[in-house]
Protein backbone atom coordinates (compact mmCIF):
# COMPACT_ATOMS: atom_id res chain seq x y z
CA UNK A 1 0.00 0.00 0.00
CA UNK A 2 1.18 3.52 -0.73
CA UNK A 3 2.46 5.57 2.24
CA UNK A 4 -0.04 8.31 1.44
CA UNK A 5 -2.91 5.85 1.69
CA UNK A 6 -1.59 4.45 4.99
CA UNK A 7 -1.28 7.98 6.32
CA UNK A 8 -4.83 8.71 5.19
CA UNK A 9 -6.19 5.67 7.03
CA UNK A 10 -4.23 6.57 10.15
CA UNK A 11 -5.23 10.22 10.28
CA UNK A 12 -8.85 9.19 9.85
CA UNK A 13 -8.63 6.74 12.74
CA UNK A 14 -6.38 8.79 15.04
CA UNK A 15 -7.28 12.37 14.27
CA UNK A 16 -5.05 14.85 16.05
CA UNK A 17 -2.37 12.30 16.86
CA UNK A 18 -0.73 12.30 13.43
CA UNK A 19 1.71 15.12 12.77
CA UNK A 20 2.99 14.75 9.23
CA UNK A 21 4.03 12.41 6.45
CA UNK A 22 7.54 12.63 5.09
CA UNK A 23 7.90 10.85 1.77
CA UNK A 24 11.50 11.61 0.82
CA UNK A 25 12.85 8.97 3.20
CA UNK A 26 12.93 5.24 2.73
CA UNK A 27 10.69 3.90 4.06
CA UNK A 28 8.35 6.91 4.20
CA UNK A 29 8.05 8.32 7.71
CA UNK A 30 4.94 9.12 9.66
CA UNK A 31 5.38 11.41 12.65
CA UNK A 32 3.19 10.42 15.56
CA UNK A 33 2.48 11.85 19.01
CA UNK A 34 4.42 9.82 21.57
CA UNK A 35 1.43 8.96 23.76
CA UNK A 36 -0.48 7.41 20.82
CA UNK A 37 2.33 5.18 19.62
CA UNK A 38 1.04 1.90 21.14
CA UNK A 39 -2.47 2.32 19.74
CA UNK A 40 -1.14 3.28 16.32
CA UNK A 41 1.23 0.30 16.29
CA UNK A 42 -1.47 -2.14 17.38
CA UNK A 43 -3.78 -0.79 14.69
CA UNK A 44 -1.06 -1.10 12.04
CA UNK A 45 -0.43 -4.69 13.07
CA UNK A 46 -4.03 -5.88 13.34
CA UNK A 47 -5.87 -3.95 10.60
CA UNK A 48 -6.75 -5.89 7.44
CA UNK A 49 -4.85 -4.59 4.46
CA UNK A 50 -1.99 -3.21 6.58
CA UNK A 51 -0.84 -6.15 8.73
CA UNK A 52 2.61 -4.94 9.71
CA UNK A 53 3.47 -8.17 11.47
CA UNK A 54 7.18 -7.51 11.79
CA UNK A 55 9.01 -4.81 13.67
CA UNK A 56 12.15 -4.71 11.53
CA UNK A 57 14.05 -2.22 13.64
CA UNK A 58 13.51 0.06 16.58
CA UNK A 59 16.09 2.77 16.98
CA UNK A 60 16.76 6.03 18.73
CA UNK A 61 17.93 9.38 17.36
CA UNK A 62 19.42 12.23 19.33
CA UNK A 63 18.22 15.53 17.85
CA UNK A 64 20.33 17.76 20.04
CA UNK A 65 19.94 20.87 17.86
CA UNK A 66 16.16 20.75 18.25
CA UNK A 67 16.44 19.69 21.90
CA UNK A 68 14.54 16.51 21.09
CA UNK A 69 14.96 12.78 21.17
CA UNK A 70 13.30 10.53 18.60
CA UNK A 71 12.33 6.87 18.54
CA UNK A 72 11.94 5.30 15.11
CA UNK A 73 9.95 2.13 14.39
CA UNK A 74 10.61 0.40 11.06
CA UNK A 75 7.66 -1.79 10.23
CA UNK A 76 7.28 -4.34 7.48
CA UNK A 77 4.59 -6.60 6.14
CA UNK A 78 5.57 -9.88 4.53
CA UNK A 79 2.03 -10.40 3.26
CA UNK A 80 1.51 -7.07 1.52
CA UNK A 81 5.20 -6.32 0.86
CA UNK A 82 5.12 -2.77 2.14
CA UNK A 83 7.19 -0.94 4.73
CA UNK A 84 6.73 2.21 6.74
CA UNK A 85 8.51 3.98 9.55
CA UNK A 86 6.83 5.56 12.53
CA UNK A 87 8.67 8.36 14.29
CA UNK A 88 7.91 9.81 17.69
CA UNK A 89 9.70 12.87 19.01
CA UNK A 90 10.28 13.24 22.73
CA UNK A 91 11.48 15.86 25.15
CA UNK A 92 15.27 15.54 25.34
CA UNK A 93 15.64 16.35 29.01
CA UNK A 94 13.12 13.73 30.12
CA UNK A 95 12.46 11.23 27.30
CA UNK A 96 9.55 8.92 28.09
CA UNK A 97 7.54 6.78 25.68
CA UNK A 98 5.20 3.80 26.24
CA UNK A 99 6.58 0.39 25.34
CA UNK A 100 5.34 -1.51 22.28
CA UNK A 101 6.33 -4.84 23.84
CA UNK A 102 2.65 -5.82 24.00
CA UNK A 103 2.37 -5.43 20.21
CA UNK A 104 5.63 -7.02 19.07
CA UNK A 105 7.42 -9.07 21.78
CA UNK A 106 10.71 -8.53 19.88
CA UNK A 107 10.62 -4.90 21.02
CA UNK A 108 11.89 -6.06 24.42
CA UNK A 109 15.58 -6.12 23.46
CA UNK A 110 15.33 -3.26 20.95
CA UNK A 111 13.97 -1.00 23.64
CA UNK A 112 16.61 -2.10 26.09
CA UNK A 113 19.25 -1.15 23.52
CA UNK A 114 17.72 2.29 22.94
CA UNK A 115 17.50 2.76 26.69
CA UNK A 116 21.11 1.66 27.08
CA UNK A 117 22.56 3.97 24.42
CA UNK A 118 20.18 6.96 24.48
CA UNK A 119 18.56 6.87 27.91
CA UNK A 120 15.00 6.82 26.60
CA UNK A 121 12.69 5.41 29.31
CA UNK A 122 10.12 2.98 27.93
CA UNK A 123 7.19 3.14 30.37
CA UNK A 124 5.71 -0.25 31.18
CA UNK A 125 8.68 -2.24 29.89
CA UNK A 126 8.99 -5.61 31.65
CA UNK A 127 12.76 -5.63 32.12
CA UNK A 128 14.36 -2.27 31.37
CA UNK A 129 18.06 -2.93 32.02
CA UNK A 130 21.20 -2.12 30.07
CA UNK A 131 21.90 -4.69 27.39
CA UNK A 132 25.25 -3.83 25.74
CA UNK A 133 27.08 -1.75 28.31
CA UNK A 134 27.94 -2.90 31.84
CA UNK A 135 25.17 -2.41 34.40
CA UNK A 136 27.12 0.17 36.38
CA UNK A 137 28.13 2.25 33.36
CA UNK A 138 27.45 5.96 33.69
CA UNK A 139 25.74 8.00 30.98
CA UNK A 140 24.34 7.07 27.60
CA UNK A 141 27.13 6.71 25.01
CA UNK A 142 25.23 7.55 21.81
CA UNK A 143 24.02 10.94 23.04
CA UNK A 144 25.75 13.78 21.24
CA UNK A 145 26.90 15.50 24.43
CA UNK A 146 28.26 12.30 25.96
CA UNK A 147 31.67 12.66 27.61
CA UNK A 148 33.80 9.52 27.67
CA UNK A 149 34.90 8.53 31.17
CA UNK A 150 38.63 8.32 31.88
CA UNK A 151 38.45 5.19 33.99
CA UNK A 152 36.12 2.26 34.46
CA UNK A 153 36.59 -0.21 37.34
CA UNK A 154 40.36 -0.74 37.45
CA UNK A 155 41.40 0.17 33.92
CA UNK A 156 41.67 3.17 31.60
CA UNK A 157 38.91 3.47 29.05
CA UNK B 1 80.54 -35.08 28.97
CA UNK B 2 84.16 -36.08 29.61
CA UNK B 3 84.64 -38.43 32.55
CA UNK B 4 80.97 -39.45 32.74
CA UNK B 5 80.87 -40.72 29.19
CA UNK B 6 79.92 -44.35 28.78
CA UNK B 7 79.60 -44.83 32.56
CA UNK B 8 75.80 -45.04 32.55
CA UNK B 9 73.20 -46.95 30.51
CA UNK B 10 71.51 -45.20 27.56
CA UNK B 11 68.29 -44.29 29.39
CA UNK B 12 70.06 -41.82 31.69
CA UNK B 13 70.78 -38.29 30.56
CA UNK B 14 72.11 -35.19 32.22
CA UNK B 15 70.53 -31.75 32.20
CA UNK B 16 69.92 -29.01 34.71
CA UNK B 17 66.71 -28.69 36.66
CA UNK B 18 65.65 -25.37 35.13
CA UNK B 19 66.03 -26.67 31.64
CA UNK B 20 64.05 -29.78 32.45
CA UNK B 21 61.21 -27.89 34.12
CA UNK B 22 61.08 -25.33 31.34
CA UNK B 23 61.06 -28.05 28.74
CA UNK B 24 58.11 -29.72 30.40
CA UNK B 25 56.26 -26.40 30.65
CA UNK B 26 56.79 -25.41 27.06
CA UNK B 27 55.90 -28.84 25.69
CA UNK B 28 52.45 -28.95 27.21
CA UNK B 29 51.01 -25.48 26.70
CA UNK B 30 47.33 -26.19 27.04
CA UNK B 31 45.33 -23.21 25.93
CA UNK B 32 41.88 -22.21 27.00
CA UNK B 33 39.06 -22.21 24.45
CA UNK B 34 38.40 -18.50 24.43
CA UNK B 35 37.44 -16.69 21.26
CA UNK B 36 35.34 -13.54 21.11
CA UNK B 37 35.60 -12.46 17.46
CA UNK B 38 36.95 -13.35 14.03
CA UNK B 39 40.43 -14.16 15.40
CA UNK B 40 38.71 -17.17 16.94
CA UNK B 41 38.13 -18.57 13.46
CA UNK B 42 41.86 -18.41 12.75
CA UNK B 43 42.51 -19.98 16.12
CA UNK B 44 40.22 -22.87 15.25
CA UNK B 45 41.91 -23.18 11.88
CA UNK B 46 45.32 -23.29 13.56
CA UNK B 47 44.07 -26.11 15.78
CA UNK B 48 42.58 -28.07 12.89
CA UNK B 49 44.24 -30.63 10.63
CA UNK B 50 46.11 -28.34 8.24
CA UNK B 51 48.17 -26.39 10.78
CA UNK B 52 47.82 -28.92 13.60
CA UNK B 53 48.79 -27.05 16.77
CA UNK B 54 48.84 -30.36 18.65
CA UNK B 55 52.32 -31.10 17.36
CA UNK B 56 53.66 -28.35 19.65
CA UNK B 57 51.95 -29.94 22.63
CA UNK B 58 49.34 -27.18 22.64
CA UNK B 59 45.83 -28.47 22.80
CA UNK B 60 42.67 -26.82 23.93
CA UNK B 61 40.95 -27.24 27.24
CA UNK B 62 37.42 -26.08 27.87
CA UNK B 63 38.15 -24.97 31.42
CA UNK B 64 40.50 -22.26 32.73
CA UNK B 65 41.42 -24.51 35.64
CA UNK B 66 43.13 -26.98 33.32
CA UNK B 67 44.90 -24.49 31.08
CA UNK B 68 48.31 -22.81 31.09
CA UNK B 69 47.81 -20.39 28.25
CA UNK B 70 45.09 -17.90 27.46
CA UNK B 71 44.93 -16.89 23.83
CA UNK B 72 42.81 -13.73 23.82
CA UNK B 73 41.42 -14.05 20.30
CA UNK B 74 39.14 -11.14 19.56
CA UNK B 75 37.59 -7.89 20.68
CA UNK B 76 37.16 -7.43 24.42
CA UNK B 77 34.38 -5.09 25.49
CA UNK B 78 34.15 -3.47 28.91
CA UNK B 79 31.32 -5.85 29.68
CA UNK B 80 33.57 -8.82 28.82
CA UNK B 81 36.68 -7.41 30.50
CA UNK B 82 35.57 -8.33 34.00
CA UNK B 83 34.99 -11.90 32.83
CA UNK B 84 38.39 -12.08 31.13
CA UNK B 85 40.01 -11.01 34.36
CA UNK B 86 38.07 -13.58 36.33
CA UNK B 87 38.99 -16.34 33.88
CA UNK B 88 42.64 -15.34 34.12
CA UNK B 89 42.47 -15.44 37.91
CA UNK B 90 41.01 -18.95 37.74
CA UNK B 91 43.98 -20.32 35.79
CA UNK B 92 46.63 -22.06 37.91
CA UNK B 93 50.18 -20.71 37.73
CA UNK B 94 52.39 -20.84 35.72
CA UNK B 95 50.12 -19.07 33.27
CA UNK B 96 50.75 -17.16 30.07
CA UNK B 97 48.74 -14.84 27.86
CA UNK B 98 48.94 -14.31 24.12
CA UNK B 99 47.12 -11.26 22.75
CA UNK B 100 46.07 -12.33 19.28
CA UNK B 101 45.12 -9.72 16.69
CA UNK B 102 44.75 -5.95 16.66
CA UNK B 103 41.70 -5.82 18.93
CA UNK B 104 43.38 -7.67 21.76
CA UNK B 105 46.60 -5.69 21.28
CA UNK B 106 45.27 -2.13 21.14
CA UNK B 107 41.56 -2.10 20.41
CA UNK B 108 42.29 -2.26 16.67
CA UNK B 109 39.61 -0.69 14.46
CA UNK B 110 37.69 0.37 17.57
CA UNK B 111 40.56 2.38 19.00
CA UNK B 112 39.16 5.82 18.26
CA UNK B 113 36.07 6.90 20.21
CA UNK B 114 34.56 3.51 20.85
CA UNK B 115 32.41 3.57 23.95
CA UNK B 116 32.30 -0.17 24.49
CA UNK B 117 35.65 -1.70 23.50
CA UNK B 118 38.62 -2.22 25.80
CA UNK B 119 41.70 -0.64 24.19
CA UNK B 120 44.06 -3.55 24.58
CA UNK B 121 43.83 -6.54 26.87
CA UNK B 122 47.11 -5.56 28.57
CA UNK B 123 45.14 -2.97 30.51
CA UNK B 124 43.66 -5.75 32.63
CA UNK B 125 45.97 -8.78 32.48
CA UNK B 126 49.74 -9.16 31.82
CA UNK B 127 50.48 -10.18 28.23
CA UNK B 128 53.52 -12.26 27.19
CA UNK B 129 53.29 -12.23 23.41
CA UNK B 130 51.50 -9.84 21.06
CA UNK B 131 50.54 -11.09 17.61
CA UNK B 132 49.68 -8.32 15.11
CA UNK B 133 47.19 -8.85 12.30
CA UNK B 134 43.52 -8.46 11.65
CA UNK B 135 43.15 -11.36 12.01
CA UNK B 136 46.62 -12.98 12.10
CA UNK B 137 47.10 -16.04 9.93
CA UNK B 138 47.50 -19.41 11.64
CA UNK B 139 51.22 -19.25 10.79
CA UNK B 140 51.47 -16.04 12.81
CA UNK B 141 49.74 -17.68 15.75
CA UNK B 142 52.15 -20.62 15.55
CA UNK B 143 55.08 -18.21 15.51
CA UNK B 144 53.61 -16.45 18.54
CA UNK B 145 53.39 -19.75 20.38
CA UNK B 146 57.00 -20.56 19.42
CA UNK B 147 58.09 -17.14 20.73
CA UNK B 148 56.32 -17.93 23.98
CA UNK B 149 58.13 -21.27 24.14
CA UNK B 150 61.44 -19.41 23.70
CA UNK B 151 60.45 -17.12 26.52
CA UNK B 152 59.55 -20.03 28.74
CA UNK B 153 62.94 -21.68 28.08
CA UNK B 154 64.66 -18.55 29.43
CA UNK B 155 62.73 -18.70 32.70
CA UNK B 156 64.31 -19.48 36.08
CA UNK B 157 62.34 -21.80 38.33
CA UNK B 158 64.57 -22.51 41.30
CA UNK B 159 66.22 -19.17 42.03
CA UNK B 160 64.60 -15.89 42.87
CA UNK B 161 64.61 -13.51 39.94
Amino acid sequence: MEPKKIYGILSEKFSGKMKQLQENTFPASIFVEADAVVDVCRFLKKEDGLEFLSLICLSGVDLKEQNKMAVVYHLGSMKHKHTISIKAELDRSNPHIPTVESVWPVADWYEREVYDLFGVIFDGHSDLRRILMPEDWEGYPMRKDYVYPKRYHTWDV
Amino acid sequence: MGVLEDKFPDNILFTNADKFLNWSKKSSLWYMLFATACCGIELMQAGAARYDLDRFGTLFRASPRQSDLMIVAGTITHLMADRVKRLYDQMPAPKYVIAMGSCANTGGPFFKDSYSVLKGVDKIIPVDVYIPGCPPKPEALIEGIMKLQEKIMKGKNLVKK
